[in-house]
């Protein structure tokens, strides 16, 4: 599946009312360890099955990074029925990444 | 069976990597979490010679394309042992899986070395950070602190002056371990605060932080400083405490091997951070990647 550009504007539809959990990646161009975590990302998303993935660019969204308190990233961030379920700061392998999203 | 498995794969490993393949040999690393290693929270190089200005993130990625083209294999799983069997070695993982090679390159690097104060797990992401090029831009124009005073932390510091409207440096020390040039820039920045020959004692705030105890090592006295972020730089820590069986360790647990990169264990070797040495810098990890690749390839 492919990774959702998430925004001020389908933040609510795509991940509050999603009706299965949301992995999010906030992230931003100027981070090395984001840009290493990227493709980690993609890869989980392309296998995804019974989760959806989305990226946040703080640069572009200040909003939602104000929003969810991140002030560290890479941070990846589980939602759940419309709340958040677990936090993740720094790189992690992608094991760890999917071990993140499947026990929630 | 490979020739040479190595464990790590940031710049010493990734560089042994290229040697032993340039060699003709094959070679396996394992990594325990993303290649590239520590460099890739530097914004920019301008101390690797030939490449001045390149940032970490890049470096990281050409090294990674220049090995991987050449032939090496990557698999992300975290090495928990080295069995020496002599003339082949068994290098355990957490998966839990076995890789054997006729060599084994230890190139763990180091890593952040966490203050060991309460709380400090759960702040992390929330104020605490290891990462200043990573997450200055949070605190645009809040207070924040550094703790430390190596070359990381007036590095940070300085960054961090740029963006922040008050930065205070932490120093348990009274001299800074970084280079006179950048410690004198530092003094002359007129939003950073010293603080020598203080540590940080306490974190403070639920829910992110919200400011930091502060005790004087002279005469134990104690402040309260309102900062939204605490930049934690207050040295590095190796990761070998798995290999103890096979290598010897150094009382921080860096590896003990000689400039030829030798362990007690033939056909063990250790290169890198992660070796006992003087100076870790991104040329000595390269330098340790290349003298280790050619002493395992002639092995």
């Amino acid at each position: 599946m492919a990774v959702i550009e998430l925004t001020m504007e389908n933040f609510e539809k795509e991940v509050l009312r999603s009706d299965v959990p949301v992995l999010v990646d906030f992230w931003a161009i100027w981070c090395g360890p984001c840009r290493m975590l990227s493709p980690v990302v993609d890869e989980v998303s392309e296998g995804a099955e019974g989760f959806k993935v989305g990226k946040v660019n703080v640069d572009e969204q200040p909003e939602l990074a104000e929003r969810f308190g991140i002030s560290s990233i890479p941070c990846l961030i589980v939602f759940k029925g419309g709340s958040e379920a677990k936090r993740s700061v720094g790189v992690i392998p992608k094991a760890a990444v999917l071990d993140l999203v499947k026990n929630v | 069976m490979d020739d040479i498995i190595i464990i790590g794969a940031g710049p010493a490993g990734l560089t042994a990597a290229i040697y032993a393949l340039r060699a003709g040999k094959s070679a396996l690393l394992i990594e325990a979490k993303t290649y590239g290693g520590q460099i890739v929270n530097a914004a920019r190089i301008d101390n690797y010679p030939g490449l001045p200005g390149i940032s970490g993130f890049e470096f990281a990625q050409k090294l990674y394309e220049q090995a991987t083209a050449l032939g090496a294999r990557i698999v992300y799983e975290t090495a928990v042992a080295i069995e020496d069997k002599g003339e082949t070695k068994t290098v355990k993982t957490s998966a839990p899986n076995e890789y054997e090679g006729k060599a084994v390159i230890i190139a763990t690097g180091a890593r952040n070395k966490p203050m060991g104060l309460a709380r400090e797990d759960k702040l992390l992401g929330r104020g605490v950070s290891y990462c200043a090029t990573c997450d200055g831009m949070f605190f645009r124009g809040k207070d924040v602190a550094v703790f430390g005073g190596g070359r990381i932390a007036v590095e940070d510091a300085l960054f961090l002056s740029e963006y922040c409207a008050k930065v205070y440096v932490i120093h348990s020390a009274r001299n800074f371990g970084a280079a006179p040039a950048d410690v004198e820039r530092l003094k002359a920045r007129e939003n950073v605060e010293l603080l020598l020959g203080s540590t940080v004692t306490k974190l403070i705030g639920e829910e992110k932080l919200s400011a930091v105890e502060v005790t004087s090592k002279s005469d134990g006295s104690v402040r309260e400083i309102s900062a939204a972020g605490l930049f934690v730089a207050i040295g590095q820590m190796p990761d070998n405490g798995a290999f103890a069986n096979t290598v010897d360790l150094d009382e921080k647990g860096y590896v003990a091997a000689d400039e030829g990169c030798r362990t007690k264990t033939p056909g063990v070797y250790a290169a890198g951070d992660c070796r006992a040495k003087e100076v870790r810098q991104l040329t000595t990890a390269a330098a340790d990647g290349t003298v280790a690749a050619l002493a395992a390839c002639g092995a």
